[in-house]
């Protein structure tokens, strides 16, 4: 049962002529991936509508299909349907290529999860920097789609997302440095395997130490603002700048920025759950049975759970508290981190490192965010420009 | 043909007609984003000569980076834009001239190269791992300097910047 889906593959592959068995065997490798996720999107689209539904006292969709069960599927014909509109003044070739420019690296990003037991699509050697770097494609997508539909609100927009995506991609890939270290390795799989075991009846994962625990928060705080997601929503806040570098996009191109982004927000949770959450394994050893890849798709939809009850909960940033959390608060942390993950590995095992880590952990996050909130005057804004 | 020597071809096509857009387009702007496009091109060839960190950190340093910087200061220097009648720039000719005068010092430095003459080394294992242990141990001084180097850089950015006004 485990293995079900790498004997599928196996079985698959076999038909294929002798020489072409690689390219064959990725290409299923690369179906399988966008079959799932993309049907992990329209599920969650879904899922999410009714979650924020239900929060905000209301039903949510509930007319397509029972329970609403087959609104992504209207949503789709809707958006497929809907007339392509390019703005006259807009530079033609920039704004198609940027919602391709969004979606395919977050496509690519996938291929380095572990989803399951022998189910990476490619094991890569620097696996969790090969998710960094196809990341980074998405600033420029962001650029070119403000940029190219010559529109203020679509300016505005892009300025402010790469500003915020610039800033947090920092605490991100620091946080993500201790897991790293500890493991001696990029490789998403040996990453997985390091935090297989047991000890006294708990799981081996990093979210399980001091400064596993740190890392965990600060690198799902950064992936929120990765996401654009609400409360790091500013790029596109309808309130303020309509939908930000968006605005001039409809119909399907519209559909796929928004495929995009959950595309990319499913990548950045199973990057978390990959580094912190133990990946595939199960949380308790009487609860091996369950096949692997099911822990892997529970934990991530946990953490998309996590996601929009925080959408649902949490007001909008203003710009200046963003970068004061993203360089006062998380890039300080993030560094400090690293220095009590070096601690952790030298101090040996033994309550010592757990009571010393917590200490050094725990102080410089109350530390640090009274310093935050103490500069904070929650008045009127004081601006100031660079010259 | 060989498939890593076709792999080639269609890398180095990309690379050199993205490299002669850069040079010819008009738009600014768009100039920098096909110039993201050969620095991705670069990135590939380097995963082709099996050198993963490289390439991945090529990646995510120019086209994350350096591409974005580059665009915001064009966006930040230039008041207007020059109209899109003609998509080339008509000082194509010049900059071709100096890429190819560039292009031969370069080939006939690399062609006379006594690299050349050894053959190839072995394809090294674990080599994220290498480069870090040369990284702290080997080359851990100039590591250092650079470092340093860029804080002063970023901190005299800042000081530029950030100029404090006579009165409030």
């Amino acid at each position: 049962m485990d293995q079900l889906f790498v004997t599928l593959k196996h079985w698959l592959a076999d038909f294929a002529a002798p020489g072409w068995q690689p390219i064959f065997s990725a290409l299923l490798s690369i179906a399988a991936i966008i079959g799932t996720f993309a049907s992990l999107f329209a599920l969650t689209t879904l899922l999410e509508r009714k979650g924020l539904g239900r929060m905000q006292n209301r039903y949510g969709p509930n007319r397509v299909g029972p329970c609403g069960l087959l609104q992504p599927l209207a949503d789709g014909v809707k958006s497929l349907t809907k007339e392509d509109l390019v703005p006259a003044a807009a530079d033609r070739w920039v704004f198609f290529m940027a919602p391709l420019t969004l979606v395919v690296p977050a496509f690519l990003a996938l291929a380095v999860l572990p989803v399951g037991r022998n189910m990476t699509a490619v094991d890569l050697d620097s696996g969790v920097l090969f998710f960094f770097a196809v990341g980074a494609a998405s600033e420029v997508a962001v650029f070119m789609a403000g940029w190219s539909s010559r529109n203020k609100y679509s300016l505005l927009g892009a300025m402010r997302a790469i500003a915020q995506m610039v800033s947090y991609e920092v605490p991100l890939i620091l946080s993500a440095v201790p897991v790293v270290m500890m493991t001696g390795s990029l490789s998403t799989d040996a990453i997985v395997a390091a935090q297989a075991g047991y000890a006294c009846g708990l799981p081996n994962w990093y979210v399980l130490t001091p400064w596993g625990l740190a890392g965990f928060l600060l690198f799902l705080i950064a992936a929120m603002a990765e996401c654009n997601r609400s409360p790091f929503d500013l790029p596109e806040g309808e309130s303020e700048i309509i939908a930000g570098y968006y605005v001039e996009y409809s119909g399907f191109k519209f559909a796929l920025f928004f495929l995009g982004e959950y595309i990319g927000m499913f990548a950045v949770s199973g990057l978390a759950v990959t580094l912190f959450l133990g990946g595939w394994q199960a949380p308790f050893a009487f609860l091996t049975w369950l096949p692997s890849y099911a822990w892997f798709f529970g934990k991530l939809l946990a953490l998309i759970a996590l996601f929009i009850w925080v959408r649902g909960t949490l007001p909008r940033l203003r710009m200046d508290q963003l970068m004061n959390l993203a360089w006062k608060f998380m890039l300080p942390m993030a560094l400090l981190n690293i220095a009590v993950a070096g601690l952790w590995y030298f101090t040996g095992p033994g309550w010592a490192r757990w009571l010393t880590c917590s200490l050094v952990v725990g102080g410089a996050y109350l530390v640090l965010g009274r310093a935050l909130l103490s500069g904070a005057h929650l008045g009127p804004r004081a601006y100031r420009y660079a010259e | 043909m060989t498939f890593p020597a076709l792999t080639f071809a269609l890398l180095a096509a990309v690379i050199l007609s993205a490299a002669a857009a850069v040079m010819m387009f008009r738009n600014l702007v768009h100039s920098a984003l096909v110039l993201a496009v050969a620095l991705s091109g670069l990135a590939a060839l380097y995963l082709q000569l099996h050198a993963q960190f490289v390439g991945f950190a090529q990646l995510l340093v120019y086209v994350g980076a350096v591409a974005i910087l580059i665009v915001f200061a064009i966006l930040l220097t230039r008041g207007n834009e020059p109209s899109d009648q003609v998509i080339f720039s008509p000082g194509r000719w010049v900059g071709a001239g100096i890429a190819l005068a560039v292009f031969g010092v370069l080939a006939r430095v690399i062609l006379t190269s006594r690299l050349l003459a050894g053959s190839a080394p072995p394809a090294p294992a674990a080599a994220v791992k290498e480069i870090g242990q040369r990284m702290m141990e080997r080359y851990v001084l100039p590591l250092e300097v650079m470092g340093l180097l860029l804080t002063v850089a970023l901190i005299g950015a800042v000081v530029l910047a950030l100029r404090e006004r006579p009165s409030g």
